[in-house]
């Protein structure tokens, strides 16, 4: 039988303000425990929370950069329930009046464009880090994160399959961080992703008993932990089970979901207004102001570099994969007008290099103006382009620049005819076999022997002016 | 409104209340009572009452995104019932 597969996405984005959401502590990574906390997020007696503006306004811009209306009027909500991560023993969220609602986004798999809703977009604060002994029967907590503010994305049911989910959760990462909202690092716990799953025969009206699926901490396991509970619900369906709707939590070191004891059993968080805290009123004028903040999206960008540069998609698609990459991009193309040229080189040799030393293009040594440069040098004749990949990992390492470099190491290319003219006559001497093969109309031998005047040289000869030198000696 | 002995029985689960049968009694019996006293706001047509969550006019307390002073460590840990390596100490849980 043939089943339709139903995903949708719950993301939890920590966002990139300095302090908390509802207090001044800092909301920096990676701290010693305990040392970035308050008797607000601590959850004191007699403390009350205050909303930071700029978390406010990062909510919004998420809930725009998704499509999304930005609601006149929103509150502030405690969600209750009894789980050491927050202190309080409820956490602050938005129930009924989020930021933002009913907006899209667009997703490409396998060349067909998707829409997918996105139901909503609301904040609140995230909780603390919990860890567990591993012989012993304690925990502890560690409240550094504890009123970092998060934006919760909810999508709507539209997923159809774990690479559709995949593409939808990339696409989200790369519109925040766009937006330069969140920085969206999985293995740092800035992006989470949770999903609820459910399948159905294909042509049914009705939804399956769906599962919610947690814990997914890389891409990888996104694809993964989708993978295995669909095929683990479509095989109990064909089995005659019937699927229990519980919480699951995907064990990445077994590669299977195993069901988690709920956090409250009926999940009765009994939600009610915050009254601590005041509502949000967002005027038309303050949405427009923060639309004119948000950059081009990466869609658009891509579709861009498609027509105005003329680039294939597949280099459109890599070059937009971070605004950074793309601003290099575009940085150098304004110094070297040469589009494909200076994508090869970005997507062959800089990435190379900046994955081999697995760092972010925001930490190269290589400036746009630099590679730019570099290609005039090569275009001009100055070095040649096999130099000019030695040049590049020499920017690479140092990031002088290079024509700075030509001249220190002597790279400059040879040109002169009768400099060339004596290396190729010595290279035909003692080649003669290549040399007959040539004569005798063997092609093949032309590179052979253009090679050995390259090693020679040691890659510094013009390539054309040994071309034309030893096309000349043959004739 | 009527309140069971079972919803009195949910309310003291959630909220991690031990209570005795005697006091689920009472309780339920209470419950229903303040219930039914506030169920005399419905008599009131409320159709061009918009729902209020908060009582105040203000909307829009906002604080600049700026960092203040913490708390030492040791002054955060100092109400912990249990401290281990600079952590709050807990029986176990696992959700």
């Amino acid at each position: 039988m043939s089943y339709e597969v139903v995903i949708g996405l719950e993301v939890h984005v920590e966002l990139l303000t300095k302090s908390k959401i509802f207090c001044s502590c800092p909301t920096s990574f990676g701290d010693e425990p305990n040392t970035n906390v308050c008797p607000v997020c601590l959850g004191l007696p007699g403390v009350l929370p205050v909303i930071n503006k700029r978390a406010v306004e990062f909510a919004i811009l998420s809930g725009l950069a998704l499509n999304c209306k930005v609601n006149p009027r929103s509150k502030f909500d405690r969600k209750n329930y009894f789980y050491p991560d927050l202190p309080k023993a409820y956490q602050i969220s938005q129930y009924d009046m989020p930021v933002a609602e009913d907006g899209y986004l667009n997703i490409k798999v396998n060349g067909e464009t998707k829409c997918i809703g996105i139901t909503r977009v609301h904040l609140e604060e995230d909780a603390g880090k919990l860890i567990h002994a591993e012989n012993g029967d304690y925990s502890l907590i560690d409240y550094n994160r504890t009123g970092v503010p998060l934006v919760e994305i909810v999508s709507e049911p539209d997923l159809r399959s774990h690479e559709e989910a995949r593409v939808f959760l990339e696409n989200l990462k790369r519109i925040l961080q766009y937006t330069q909202v969140s920085d969206c690092k999985m293995e740092e716990g800035s992006l989470r992703c949770d999903a609820n799953i459910s399948v159905r025969l294909k042509g049914k009206k009705e939804l399956g008993t769906k599962t919610e699926l947690k814990n997914m901490n890389s891409f990888k396991a996104v694809q993964k932990g989708l993978e295995y509970e669909i095929k683990r619900q479509i095989d109990s369906l064909e089995k005659g089970e019937r699927i229990s709707q519980e919480t699951l939590r995907w064990d990445e070191g077994r590669g299977l979901t195993v069901s988690m004891r709920s956090k409250e059993q009926a999940h009765d968080y009994r939600y009610f207004p915050d009254p601590d805290l005041m509502p949000l009123e967002v005027q038309q004028e303050w949405v427009e102001k923060l639309k004119g903040l948000l950059p081009e999206m990466p869609l658009q960008k891509k579709e861009r570099y498609i027509t105005q540069y003329g680039l294939p998609e597949y280099d459109a698609e890599v070059l937009t994969f971070s605004m950074d990459m793309a601003d290099f991009f575009e940085d150098c193309v304004k110094e070297y007008p040469e589009p494909k040229v200076v994508s090869n080189w970005v997507m062959g040799e800089l990435m190379g290099f900046l994955n081999a030393e697995r760092i972010d293009i925001t930490e190269t040594k290589v400036t746009p103006l630099n590679l730019a440069k570099l290609l005039h040098l090569i275009d001009k004749g100055t070095i040649s382009g096999k130099i000019g990949k030695t040049v590049f990992e020499e920017m690479f390492k140092s990031g002088e620049d290079p024509e700075a470099i030509v001249e220190e190491k002597g790279l400059l290319q040879i040109s002169d005819t009768k400099e060339l003219e004596k290396i190729v006559d010595e290279v035909i001497k003692i080649n003669p076999g290549p040399v007959e093969d040539l004569k005798s109309g063997k092609k093949k031998a032309m590179g052979f022997l253009v090679g050995q005047v390259m090693k020679q040289t040691k890659g510094k000869a013009n390539p054309q002016i040994v071309n034309k030198i030893l096309r000349n000696r043959l004739k | 409104m009527e309140i069971t002995k079972g919803n009195v029985e949910h309310v003291a689960e959630l909220a991690r209340l031990e209570i005795t049968e005697h006091e689920k009694d009472i309780f339920t019996e209470q419950l229903s009572n303040i219930l039914d006293y506030v169920e005399m706001l419905n008599e009131l047509d409320t159709k061009e009452v918009s729902p209020t969550s908060h009582v105040v006019p203000l909307v829009n307390v906002f604080r600049e995104d700026e960092i203040k002073e913490v708390l030492k460590k040791d002054e955060a840990l100092k109400n912990a019932p249990e401290k281990e390596d600079g952590y709050f100490k807990v029986p176990r849980v696992i959700e």
